[in-house]
């Protein structure tokens, strides 16, 4: 309920003769606004239903409305008077009458447009909803592996021709790409490896001492880590901090019609941005996988020594007596395919952003999550490959 | 002779009050780079001032520093009759209603649609209802001359001329008594910025707003200004009606009134 002073403070209400006049007055402006909408809903649910509102107040088809007392006008409020005069004209004409001259100008730009309504949408049953969701995720991600594969066509396509045409390839970036996603990755990698690869010998211990075979942990160790975990530790590392960069470079400048211009002056985009950031994760990521190797086993050394009271030389006589190189091998011929997968996946969907800050958002979590996803199942294939090949 | 400088450099209450904004003794700065010296401004209230200056004479950061986006070296800068320095926190939000931006590529949020652009503003200051919400997004949408199917659609649907009159709506949208215009005109088509020309002088005769317009563009100068302020030498050189800036005494003022541009634009 809205106090009746309130009311009068904005609408009054009188009769003259056998009609009621409406007079608008005080100030309607956008500091009123939530005060004049409450009283004007609550003067209309006090009429009783707005149909027959006008025409029962005015008692002919000219509903007039009184605004001469209005003292402070601004576009809010003539947007409510405008409001109020459709609402109580809905089955007649309302007029406004006496206006200030100063707010005349300003009542006659804003029009109260009623919103189209918008016609129900179709419902289909209830079994079907979860069976079209399906349906479309599958047919988009589909669609989306398939033009991520024809994007790779494109790059390679580019990469090896450019054997035959070196000058295309641009040495300054590649140096450039080198350093960012490289070098300066080499602090976290070599972090997240050491520890890996302590805590891999700390708990491996522990579970093996059971059986008195705890000195087997280097081979765990050696195994594991420059089989798989080395190798892959590195490669997601680099998809969240370079991968998501490379989405986040590349796309915004297709909001900004970077892209679009450097094919005006004739320049490939793919030979500019993406070529660049592939040949530097080409070679970055085996480097990076083989200091992570060295660092995880330094690490596997360090908690061998520290819980095991294996000393380092010890150590490493017997970790060279029963690693053999191939482990190794399999570990770093992971690497350049894991590089491409990355670089592909941060390109291509950098240069599929349009649109809003938000389509960028999305495409540099999808790139994220793409390439790692890919390099996990990736790694999945190399497994069952070399294991079936004897390595 | 020093109380004269005094008396010009110091305007009486009175004709304080008829300034909506008030700039004295500027001085802005990046680095070494310094852009205004000793800059004085006032604009009237409810005229349209349209500032020029050539290329890289600060009038951007002239806009930007009185709304408060740049910090001044020195200078007090009041807009209506409130010194911008000396504000509180709360009071410098409802300071900023008072006002509103168009940015040079409309800045519109692209993440929201124009309705959702528009309401922004109205929704960080005032609690509305949503069905008026909806509606004063309407009626500024319709007000800025743009077509109400466009209130649905994300600025990266529209086109440059409709992104900045997407802008001008949410600009308009607390109701503001001064519009900052930063090159309003800028990228559109001659038949486009007559238009847009026209929007402002009709809204802010309409609204009685008081517009502080940015321009390069001669027609908008020749049309729509009362008075034109002219930057140049780190200060504004001159600040009056056109008439009277076409026969100021400074090289790059003949220059860029006596082209054949200027010429076409119908002044003098």
């Amino acid at each position: 309920m809205v106090d009746a002073a309130i009311i009068d403070e904005f609408v009054t209400f009188e009769k003259v003769d056998t009609q009621t006049r409406v007079t608008l007055k005080g100030n309607w402006i956008i500091d009123n606004a939530i005060l004049i909408d409450t009283v004007t809903k609550e003067i209309f649910s006090r009429l009783g239903g707005s149909c027959e509102t006008g025409r029962a107040l005015a008692q002919t088809d000219m509903m007039r409305l009184d605004c001469s007392g209005l003292q402070k006008l601004d576009t809010t409020g003539a947007v409510l008077v405008r409001r109020f005069a459709a609402h109580m004209g809905e089955d007649c004409e309302a007029t406004l009458m006496g206006v200030p001259e100063q707010n005349k100008a300003l009542l006659d730009v804003i029009t109260c447009c009623p919103v189209p309504a918008p016609t129900e949408p179709e419902r289909p049953p209830w079994y079907l909803g979860p069976l079209i969701e399906t349906g479309e995720s599958v047919f988009l991600a589909v669609r989306s592996l398939g033009r991520l594969l024809s994007f790779l066509g494109l790059v390679l396509v580019r990469l090896f021709g450019s054997v035959s045409e070196p000058g295309r390839v641009r040495l300054v970036p590649v140096i450039h790409q080198m350093e960012v996603t490289g070098l300066r990755a080499m602090g976290i990698v070599g972090l997240i490896s050491f520890l890996i690869g302590a805590v891999m010998v700390n708990q491996g211990a522990i579970q093996l001492a059971k059986f008195g075979a705890d000195i087997f942990v280097i081979d765990m160790l050696g195994i594991s880590h420059l089989r798989e975990l080395g190798i892959l530790l590195t490669a997601i590392i680099v998809a969240g901090r370079s991968g998501s960069a490379f989405t986040a470079q590349i796309g915004s400048m297709v909001l900004r019609e970077e892209v679009d211009a450097m094919k005006t002056l004739g320049m490939n985009p793919i030979d500019v941005l993406v070529l660049p950031r592939l040949i530097a994760l080409l070679i970055c990521l085996p480097l990076l996988g083989f200091y992570a190797d060295i660092v995880g086993v330094a690490g596997g050394i360090m908690m061998a020594w520290i819980q095991l009271d294996i000393s380092p030389a010890n150590f490493v006589v017997y970790f060279r007596d029963v690693i053999t190189v191939e482990h190794y091998w399999v570990g770093i011929l992971k690497a350049p395919f894991f590089a491409a997968v990355i670089a592909t996946c941060g390109c291509y969907q950098g240069l599929r952003v349009e649109g809003s800050a938000d389509a960028l958002g999305m495409r540099t979590t999808k790139s994220v999550v793409q390439s790692i996803f890919l390099v996990i199942a990736f790694d999945a294939l190399f497994a069952i490959f070399f294991t079936s090949i004897g390595m | 002779m020093t109380d004269v400088q005094i008396a010009t450099k110091m305007p009486s209450s009175s004709e304080a009050m008829d300034n909506a904004i008030v700039v004295t003794g500027l001085k802005t700065a990046f680095g070494d780079h310094v852009v205004h010296d000793g800059l004085d401004l006032e604009v009237r209230r409810g005229e349209i001032l349209g500032v020029v200056g050539g290329s890289g004479t600060g009038k951007s950061v002239l806009l930007k520093t009185i709304i408060g986006l740049n910090h001044p070296q020195a200078g007090a800068i009041s807009i209506n009759g409130r010194d911008q320095a000396s504000l509180t926190t709360s009071e410098e939000r409802a300071s900023r209603r008072e006002w509103g931006v168009l940015f040079q590529d409309g800045a519109l949020f692209s993440s929201l649609t124009v309705a959702q652009n528009v309401q922004v503003p109205l929704g960080e200051h005032y609690h509305l209802p949503t069905d008026l919400m909806d509606d004063l997004a309407r009626s500024k949408i319709t007000m800025a001359g743009l077509p109400l199917d466009a209130a649905c659609k994300f600025p990266s649907d529209l086109s440059g001329g409709m992104r900045k009159r997407a802008s001008l709506a949410r600009a308009l949208a607390l109701d503001p008594h001064v519009l900052f215009l930063d090159e309003p005109t800028a990228g559109l088509d001659p038949i486009g910025a007559a238009a847009f020309d026209a929007l402002v002088k009709d809204l802010s005769k309409s609204l009685g707003l008081t517009v502080f317009l940015v321009t390069h563009d001669l027609d908008t100068l020749y049309r729509v200004c009362d008075r034109v302020a002219v930057l140049g030498d780190k200060r504004i050189l001159i600040n009056a009606p056109l008439s009277e800036v076409v026969h100021f005494d400074h090289p790059w003022v003949q220059e860029y009134f006596g082209g054949p541009r200027a010429r076409a634009a119908g002044i003098e």
